[in-house]
């Protein structure tokens, strides 16, 4: 499979405090990565590097010429006094035209808040918005910063089910940072495991079983990861 | 052109009022937007400083103004991006820092007669044909670069780095914000004074917010708004004797109370 992203060596300092260290992995084409790790662990700050938002202090990001990206931020806080309907936000994409944004409003269930004010929608529908403004660019890559930041449990299993169908339909490779592993392991391929520097990576079974992993997550909840990566190693149809 | 230099007093300081309120509407309304109320306060401050400078080294006063606020604005934009000082400490300190500066120059020049009094709360009945060139000038510059990066400065305002990512210049949309903000208040000093050359962008603006569903609609509305207090300015300053700048902006603060009413109106 072709790599579509190689990050190399990649360290960032803020303000003197070491942020990343030496980081290294590739993204393949219509590959899952989920990046793990404790708050503080500069989950955001590799994203944000690989988005082009931070420069690297030492390393590079190599990525395919005109990679298209989709981004989804982990918050979306417009000011109460801006006028603006969740359809006008979608809009503003600068690949948006108001055929796609239907499309995809009929596809992601959020069509009645077409016309609402986005200050007005809830948090599971606004996540479902920033998804559907992060497709609108026809991403080869789509890049997702705690996508259900804000929802609850049940909505969660949702969005997490949403997102690997937008994948298959799409194809596109997911770069996502997330909390809720055992919702997002079984369909990862490869997942990394961040505290400034890689602690371990590989696939989901390998990473579970990692010392470097129960020592920082603790033993319980790995043996409960390894449960879910063994229980989803068969798939399910429909 | 004969009639313009014909033009009495009131008539030419009307002009400007309208010219700069209609400004206002775009301007106050992206400035309310992106949450940079104080950043525009700072901004008008140290167009003081600009001021005393110009009348200090011989030079053009707009030349002035504009040069200084755009110091000023690449210093709190490199300022902004160190983490020692939360944001607002540093534009509160660069807000009254230019201010007081200002003020020290301004009276230290020596020979030239610097009416403080009319730049801190303006002197729109001295108005010259000069200005009113000075705020058509600016008015059609603005209208030219809104027109160009009206979408792109939205979706800066709403997300910078989801902007950016989807290949929107962010910089050059910021950038040029902060100068047609420099440009406008370069031009709306001698209306309503360094000190309240803000309310005026950011009173009518609020006001304009519950009757707009769009934000093209809220500015339009917030241009007519800036209008209607000019207006009344005018009209209590010529009945009362009100300092023109101040009794405008009282108008436009009852523009916005009214606006309050209303929407208690409508949500009881």
């Amino acid at each position: 499979m072709q790599t579509i992203v190689d990050v190399q060596h990649v360290s960032l300092v803020i303000q003197h405090r070491a942020i990343l260290q030496d980081i290294n992995f590739t993204i393949k084409r219509g590959e899952i990565v989920t990046v793990i790790g404790p708050n503080g662990a500069g989950k955001t700050a590799l994203l944000k590097v690989i988005l082009g938002l931070y420069k690297p202090t030492l390393g590079k990001v190599i990525s395919v010429p005109n990679l298209r990206i989709g981004y989804m931020p982990q918050v979306l806080v417009v000011e109460s006094l801006m006028p603006l309907d969740v359809q006008r936000f979608l809009l503003l994409s600068p690949r948006a035209n108001v055929a796609k944004c239907i499309e995809l409003a009929k596809l992601l269930n959020f069509t009645h808040i077409m016309q609402s004010p986005i200050q007005t929608v809830s948090g599971g529908e606004l996540q479902r918005v920033l998804l559907a403004r992060a497709l609108l660019n026809d991403p080869d890559l789509l890049v997702l910063d705690e996508p259900a930041h804000g929802i609850d449990i049940n909505g969660q299993a949702a969005l997490y089910k949403l997102i690997l169908q937008m994948r298959s339909k799409l194809n596109c490779a997911i770069l996502m940072v997330s909390h809720d592993l055992h919702l997002v392991i079984a369909g990862t391929d490869q997942v990394i495991c961040l505290n400034k520097h890689i602690c371990c990576s590989g696939s989901p079974a390998a990473v579970t079983q990692n010392p470097e992993f129960i020592h920082l997550f603790g033993t319980k909840i790995a043996s409960e990861l390894a449960l879910y990566t063994h229980h989803h190693d068969h798939t399910h149809d429909s | 052109m004969d009639w313009l230099l014909n033009l009495d007093f009131t008539t030419r300081a009307l002009m400007a009022g309208l010219g700069i309120a209609i400004l206002a509407g775009p301007l106050g309304s992206l400035m309310i937007w992106r949450r940079m109320a104080y950043f525009g306060d700072t901004l008008a401050h140290s167009t003081l400083l600009g001021i005393s400078l110009a009348l200090l080294m011989h030079l053009n006063i707009y030349f002035g103004l504009v040069t200084i606020s755009l110091i000023i604005a690449g210093i709190l934009a490199a300022l902004s991006k160190q983490k020692w000082l939360a944001s607002d400490a540093i534009l509160g300190i660069l807000s009254h820092t230019t201010l007081a500066v200002g003020l020290v120059a301004a009276t230290a020049i020596q020979g030239v007669r610097v009416d403080l009094l009319s730049y801190l709360y303006g002197d729109i009945l001295a108005v010259n044909l000069e200005d009113l060139i000075y705020i058509g000038c600016v008015m059609i510059i603005v209208a030219a670069v809104l027109w160009r990066l009206w979408r792109w400065l939205l979706a800066a305002t709403i997300h910078n780095d989801l902007a950016q990512v989807e290949g929107v210049p962010v910089n050059v949309a910021n950038w040029a914000f902060i100068i047609l903000l420099a440009l406008v208040f370069a031009v709306a000093i001698k209306l309503v004074g360094v000190l309240l050359i803000t309310a005026l962008l950011i009173i009518p603006a609020s006001a304009a917010r519950r009757f707009a569903r769009t934000p093209e609609l809220m500015i339009g509305i917030a241009s007519l708004f800036g209008c209607v207090a000019v207006v009344l300015g005018f009209w209590a300053s010529m009945q009362w004797d009100w300092p023109t700048g101040p009794a405008i902006v009282v108008a436009a603060a009852g523009l916005f109370g009214f606006s309050l009413l209303m929407s208690k109106m409508h949500a009881a």
